[in-house]
């Protein structure tokens, strides 16, 4: 491995130094050495040639589901991150609703430990904000924290307690992390299957209604602004939820938000024929919300692009409706996704794409990389913007295949991805 | 229709996904098809050779008897299988099930399922003729083919009658294929019920919705009476049986002050006192019992149409030839 590497004439987008050119990117010792027109390339670089390419800091997801431990035959920390490199991302954020939970300092040890030992995407742990997940109290989020934790969150479940999401919002100051959480009013939501519409009304499924999704954000917005307390409010899927974050940030709250490039895409329609790899929550709302969730990404309202990856054994998806658990896989669907139908759409320029797929995610999470100044990481993504594929999920690095968007054409193909200047995926 | 095209698809999964034609060819194929249970010796040959697995994941008294007439008044051979007793207790997953049942080389399932979709499910993953029995709150199409069957045998057409569904529209299977089934053939339909059990969205299925049962009687040609199950009242849907009763329960004394004669509907088993009052029930406009009747006909003419039957050879097929 060539601790020197010349990523030679391609087309660098790198909204963080307002750069989008035909330049040259030099890595040296795992960091960014310099940004340029016509480089000289030093002798013992690996010269690799961009022309026609797209360079970009690497990609970051900061919601993933890696499953381990507990859940080793959907994913490991292992596969994910091979999945997560695959797809173009240089780091993820993996969530901690394992089994057990990523709640204490030991267990936080462990993802990082797992993820460094992969040797592809970085894996950056995030810990629980109560004990067990039980909503209850506080986890050890300041030894968690020591321990390489990014962030916290209780996600696959919402912290109901408006209370205990106060304290979380206060505490997690005192580390500089953000507090995740996954806005859900499990009372409204109740046994919700799917989108409480239509297509739900007709298939004789119960239906989550928007207002449990947009009450959790609007309260989790009240307690950041009593708090003064950072909130990054998860999957965001409804228009009024949009509408509440662009409010409050016009007011100053420290929110960041996300969205998903499936609920940027698909719609309760997906559904139909109950098909379960279309299952996921929050779930696929209208295209009324649909075009909300675009108009907030576009306007920087939903500032983080992320796939919330949550991969599920075929035996368990291939199931009754309502017996199926929720969730798809999405790292190695997301960039092709976002190209084809959110930048080829129109929705975003590929610019404000990697804002929100590796700068802000990178000055949200306080993490490294986001940037190819020279100093940053060197986490380097280099993709063909034009080439075209078909998802076929028996390809997939995951474990897992859950994807609703098989068979779909998608243009945009990974070419490398490069982790701390070390190449860990090449397409 | 085509002579040799089959009158349905492979399955019978709900009313939504059939036209009026296939709705009718139904219908029409139940007419000879009663006659048969009026016999001495109530049996045909029609399906003799057939084997037929009644797969109940839940507990049905009047669905499951009424189908396993209908098929030993065919001359299928039949098996039942109740949930309870099966392996599925054991934690066998339906697909599996599934996969057993075919690997003994059956010819159709008849099965009543918990969940939304599990007959659609079955249908996508084995070869053989599946026959919804009921599928969560999805549909329960034998059931509204009966009732509409029910209702053109008393009112003599089913287009341009005015038919409310009354009850927990929400949870009903019931509700969704009488909806289906009677706006394809020409009927106006309203839903009726507590506001907790009406999906406030089922406008945009096409039919009108009442919160007073006393404005639903006063519109009406049909009520088609839906059971309140009790686990709704647990769950809090409504506050007590009794009030129920007391404010969406279908008495005597609410069906006179309707402008003309209501023919009363109920799908079983009935809750006395609750959803409706006896002197309903056993009244004049009831025909809950012609109901059960026509079932038998009815299920024996969708078994007969799905083994390749033609509607037009029904009676022939009766007398011994093939299906």
């Amino acid at each position: 491995m060539s601790a020197r590497m010349l990523f030679r004439g391609g087309r660098v987008v790198d909204p963080s130094q307002k750069l989008d050119a035909v330049h040259d990117v030099l890595l040296v010792d795992g960091k960014v050495a310099q940004v340029g027109k016509d480089l000289a390339a030093p002798e013992d670089a690996r010269v690799v040639e961009c022309a026609g390419l797209v360079v970009t800091p690497g990609l970051i997801d900061v919601h993933v589901h890696l499953r381990e431990p507990g859940g080793e035959h959907k994913e490991t920390i292992a596969s994910g991150a091979r999945a997560a490199a695959a797809g173009g991302f240089t780091a993820v954020c993996a969530m901690p609703n394992t089994d057990p939970p990523i709640d204490d300092p030991a267990a936080v040890g462990f993802v990082a430990a797992e993820g460094r030992r992969a040797g592809a995407a970085r894996v950056y742990p995030v810990g629980c904000i109560s004990a067990g997940r039980k909503g209850e109290r506080l986890a050890l989020v300041g030894e968690m924290v020591e321990a390489g934790a990014v962030a916290i969150t209780d996600d696959g479940s919402p912290v109901m307690n408006s209370g205990l999401m106060r304290l979380a919002l206060l505490y997690a100051q005192a580390f500089d992390i953000p507090v995740a959480d996954h806005p859900e009013d499990l009372g409204l939501s109740g046994k919700g299957h799917m989108n409480a519409g239509l297509v739900a009304t007709r298939l004789g499924l119960p239906g989550k209604p928007n207002a449990a999704e947009d009450i959790h954000i609007v309260r989790d917005l009240l307690l950041a602004e009593l708090t003064g307390g950072h909130i990054h409010l998860q999957h965001v899927s409804t228009s009024f939820g949009v509408e509440s974050i662009r409010q409050a940030k016009a007011r100053g709250v420290r929110v960041s938000a996300e969205a998903t490039p499936h609920h940027l895409i698909l719609t309760e329609e997906a559904v139909e024929g109950y098909r379960t790899e279309a299952k996921m929550n929050p779930p696929l709302r209208t295209a009324a919300d649909r075009d909300a969730v675009r108009a907030g990404l576009a306007d920087g309202t939903l500032d983080t692009l992320a796939t919330d990856h949550a991969p599920h054994h075929y035996d368990e998806k291939e199931a009754a409706f309502t017996d199926a658990p929720n969730g798809i896989v999405g790292l190695e669907t997301a960039l092709g996704l976002v190209l084809t139908h959110v930048v080829g759409e129109g929705v975003i320029d590929l610019s404000s794409m990697v804002e929100r797929m590796s700068c802000t995610p990178a000055r949200t999470f306080r993490l490294r990389g986001g940037s190819l100044a020279p100093g940053s990481a060197g986490d380097v993504t280099v993709f063909d913007p034009e080439a075209a594929w078909t998802v076929d999920p028996a390809r997939f690095h995951s474990r897992s295949r859950n994807t609703p968007f098989g068979g779909w054409k998608l243009k945009g193909v990974v070419r490398w991805t490069v982790v701390r200047g070390k190449v860990v995926f090449e397409g | 229709m085509n002579q040799t095209a089959p009158a349905l698809g492979k399955d019978l999964v709900g009313l939504e996904p059939l036209s009026r034609e296939q709705i009718l060819a139904i219908l029409d194929t139940a007419e000879p098809f009663k006659e048969i249970s009026e016999r001495r010796i109530k049996k045909v040959p029609v399906l003799r050779g057939k084997t037929i697995v009644n797969l109940f994941f839940e507990a049905s008294t009047r669905t499951r008897v009424s189908f396993e007439f209908a098929e030993n008044r065919l001359s299928a051979d039949t098996v039942n299988i109740a949930a309870a007793q099966s392996s599925v207790s054991k934690g066998e997953t339906l697909v599996d099930t599934a996969r057993n049942l075919e690997a003994m080389r059956i010819d159709m399932v008849v099965m009543r399922h918990g969940s939304s979709g599990a007959a659609r499910f079955l249908a996508e993953r084995i070869p053989s003729n599946v026959i919804n029995a009921g599928d969560g709150s999805h549909e329960h199409p034998t059931q509204g083919l009966l009732d509409m069957l029910t209702i053109r045998d008393h009112l003599g057409r089913i287009e341009g009658l005015k038919v409310c569904i009354v009850g927990d529209v929400l949870h009903s299977r019931v509700a969704r294929s009488n909806i289906f089934g009677l706006l394809k053939l020409g009927a106006q339909v309203a839903v009726c019920g507590p506001p907790t059990l009406v999906p406030r969205n089922v406008r945009s299925l096409g039919v009108e919705v009442f919160t007073r049962v006393e404005d639903a009687i006063q519109w009406a040609d049909v009520l088609n009476i839906l059971r309140l199950q009790l686990e709704r009242m647990e769950a809090g849907y409504v506050p007590s049986l009794r009030e129920y009763n007391r404010i969406w329960g279908i008495s005597r004394a609410r069906l006179e002050r309707a402008p003309r004669d209501i023919l009363v509907l109920h799908p079983g088993p009935m809750n006395r006192g609750v959803e409706i009052d006896s002197d309903v029930a056993d009244g004049p406009q009831s025909v809950i019992l012609n109901q059960v009747t026509n079932g038998v006909a009815v299920r024996m003419a969708v078994l007969y149409l799905l083994a390749g039957g033609q509607p037009e050879r029904a009676e022939a097929a009766k007398q011994g030839g093939e299906a």
